[in-house]
């Protein structure tokens, strides 16, 4: 009996003292972090910055322990949140965006579309699907035209037009008309795109028709401008920023569907964590397609306007679409030398 | 398991209990976070807009000024530059800014608030880009409908409310769940959190003269509860508030003598009970509150 009162008075002794003895650590941990905040890490004593992992251990060694011996709810609360900006610090964020940015473009986005290279031909196929659809439906009757192309992007293209409207359209040049078109084409197809990416989750089925849907409107106009014999100019006109701006569309339904088909078959993990786990991967894919949709942007408004002859208007189309081509499925060779 | 730290920041701050989550670290410690409120998260949203705003009128007054000295059909590159570049400002603004070590765009600082993994890992350039791309569409989405739907002119106004009210669910999907994420946020796998400075104030039991001594007996008349409560009065300054407590307190020991400063009887109390209380725990006894004997 005579041990147990001796014994308190130690114990009660080391709580009182917890704090005198760890507070040092506290502060200067603290004060480490608003200089961090303040003059960020590259202004820091090599020094300074080996001290940071130690006096968040400390700090994190002195919270377990005053929740397990301390009933000063305010140093608790002080603790926890000195502990919490110390996570932050040190697990809250993957530094280097330089160097994540070069690896993106020479490994993670490659990859990325190449993984979905089975949804990547499936909306292909989609998409001419419903441009067959199209030029069908507007070949055997004009009317369906309004259907699928807008008025404010049609801008007067439509079955009523002469051939010399169309034709002065495709070879108009730098007039206003055409680059506030060629702008709006543009934020229309970003939108598209984005849509087709983002309803995905929805099981994928407004990707889908979304798809279908875009298809039938190429379709559409393809087929008034065949109908007056300018098939191969409007080809041109379509492709110089179309070969971009169609794969960007096909790569983000693609990444949609990746999503949809998740939630919708999510195997053994919930439908959430399913869709955030392919959500990541195919957001990689998605960075990649609004680079194109950029790409295709400056082609339509600068290219297309400057660039008035078929030919030309072709091989610059098919540079391109041989240009992504070999950039996502060949450069396999030097993600693996990478990784190697 | 009993978390004493968290419960009274609970109370501290003005969030519901509700919105605290627990973030595991790495070394296996338990820390309390606070998920950020929909109010906040609206005016961090407003404040960033307002700074892109402002950024996209200097663009545009300086590519005036710059097109202007070439006179005439100045207005179209401006506008081709002003769509093109309007997109990839707004959506580089919050990449990079969330991207940082902060992990919070200007507007999310001021308002408090930063972006977390949710699975306590570090966040990814990935999820600030899956996040944040989304937001293209959760806020658009609503016009868009109602834009193309009032355009093709083939819908009725039933039709169009129905598909606007759907897309207002969309948008506001972050109102509809605890977490107060959005879509950008289910699909990166983030949530939004309060970053929560907390200054270090002086030990209320340490320091300064002893008036009042109170008997074990007397100590023994409340729990943990009660001595956090009487923390809170004691760092509130409230002398209304302390001399109800004293006079609680002298009544329930049973204590009869003069009281001739209430806040001096209080710290003595509450450096006693603490004490008291703290020496139980290292026995391994937690009393929960007065009734838990």
């Amino acid at each position: 009996m005579t041990r147990a009162p001796s014994m308190q008075t130690a114990t009660i002794q080391s709580v009182a003292n917890f704090r005198v003895e760890r507070e040092a650590d506290w502060a200067a941990f603290e004060a480490l972090l608003d200089r961090l905040d303040k003059r960020g890490p590259k202004r820091l004593s090599e020094e300074e910055l080996l001290q940071l992992p130690r006096l968040y251990r400390a700090t994190l060694s002195s919270l377990s322990l005053a929740r397990a011996i301390s009933l000063d709810q305010a140093l608790l609360a002080h603790l926890e949140a000195l502990s919490l900006r110390g996570y932050y610090r040190l697990y809250g964020n993957r530094t280097g965006l330089g160097s994540r940015v070069a690896r993106f473009f020479l490994i993670d986005w490659p990859a990325a579309v190449r993984a979905l290279w089975r949804e990547t031909l499936a909306m292909l196929l989609l998409l001419v699907i419903g441009g067959v659809i199209g030029w069908g439906l507007v070949a055997s009757d004009p009317s369906w035209y309004g259907a699928f192309v807008p008025p404010e992007l049609a801008q007067g293209r439509d079955p009523s037009a002469s051939a010399g409207q169309l034709r002065e359209m495709l070879f108009g040049g730098g007039d206003g008309f055409l680059t506030g078109f060629a702008i709006q084409l543009f934020v229309h197809n970003s939108q598209i795109a984005i849509l087709c990416f983002a309803l995905g989750f929805a099981f994928g089925l407004p990707t889908i028709l979304l798809v279908l849907y875009h298809g039938c409107m190429v379709g559409a106009f393809l087929q008034i401008y065949a109908s007056h014999g300018l098939l191969v100019d409007m080809g041109g006109w379509l492709s110089i920023h179309g070969t971009t701006e169609l794969f960007a569309i096909i790569l983000a339904a693609a990444a949609g569907i990746r999503i949809g088909a998740a939630v919708a078959f999510p195997g053994d993990r919930s439908r959430i964590d399913a869709a955030a786990e392919t959500g990541r991967s195919a957001a990689t894919a998605m960075v990649g397609v609004v680079v194109m949709l950029l790409v295709a942007g400056i082609l339509e408004g600068v290219g297309r306007q400057s660039i008035n002859i078929t030919g030309a208007r072709y091989a610059i189309g098919g540079l391109m679409l041989l240009g992504w081509c070999s950039y996502f499925y060949l450069l396999r060779a030097r993600s693996r030398f990478d990784h190697g | 398991m009993a978390r004493p730290g968290k419960v009274s920041r609970q109370d501290n701050m003005s969030s519901a209990a509700s919105s605290v989550r627990e973030l595991v670290t790495p070394e296996g410690v338990p820390l309390g976070i606070v998920i950020g409120s929909a109010a906040s998260r609206f005016m961090a949203l407003m404040i960033d807009f307002i700074i892109i705003g402002l950024l996209m009128l200097a663009l545009f007054l300086l590519l005036l000024f710059a097109f202007g000295t070439f006179g005439g059909n100045a207005m179209k590159p401006i506008a081709i530059v002003i769509a093109l570049s309007g997109f990839v400002l707004r959506n580089l603004y919050f990449l990079l800014l969330e991207s940082r070590p902060k992990a919070a765009t200007f507007g999310k600082r001021l308002l408090g608030l930063r972006v977390v993994s949710r699975d306590g890992g570090p966040l990814s350039i990935d999820q600030v880009v899956a996040r944040n791309l989304m937001r293209e569409v959760e806020l658009f989405l609503p016009f868009m409908v109602l834009g193309s739907m009032a355009a093709t002119g083939d819908a009725g106004g039933w039709a169009v409310l129905a598909g606007f009210v759907w897309a207002l669910g969309f948008s506001l999907f972050l109102l509809f769940n605890k977490d107060r994420m959005r879509i950008g946020d289910l699909l990166a796998g983030t949530w939004v959190v309060e970053r929560q400075k907390v200054k270090r104030v002086d030990d209320l039991a340490a320091g300064g003269t002893v008036h009042f001594d109170f008997t074990d007996a007397a100590l023994d008349q409340y729990g943990i509860t009660e001595l956090h409560k009487l923390e809170d009065v004691l760092r509130s300054g409230d002398g209304q508030a302390q001399r109800t407590v004293a006079d609680a307190i002298a009544q329930r020991i049973g204590y009869t003598g003069p009281i001739p400063d209430d806040r001096q009887f209080l710290t003595d109390y509450y450096r006693g009970l603490r004490a008291h209380l703290e020496r139980e725990v290292l026995l391994g006894t937690r009393r929960q509150d007065k009734n838990d004997l």
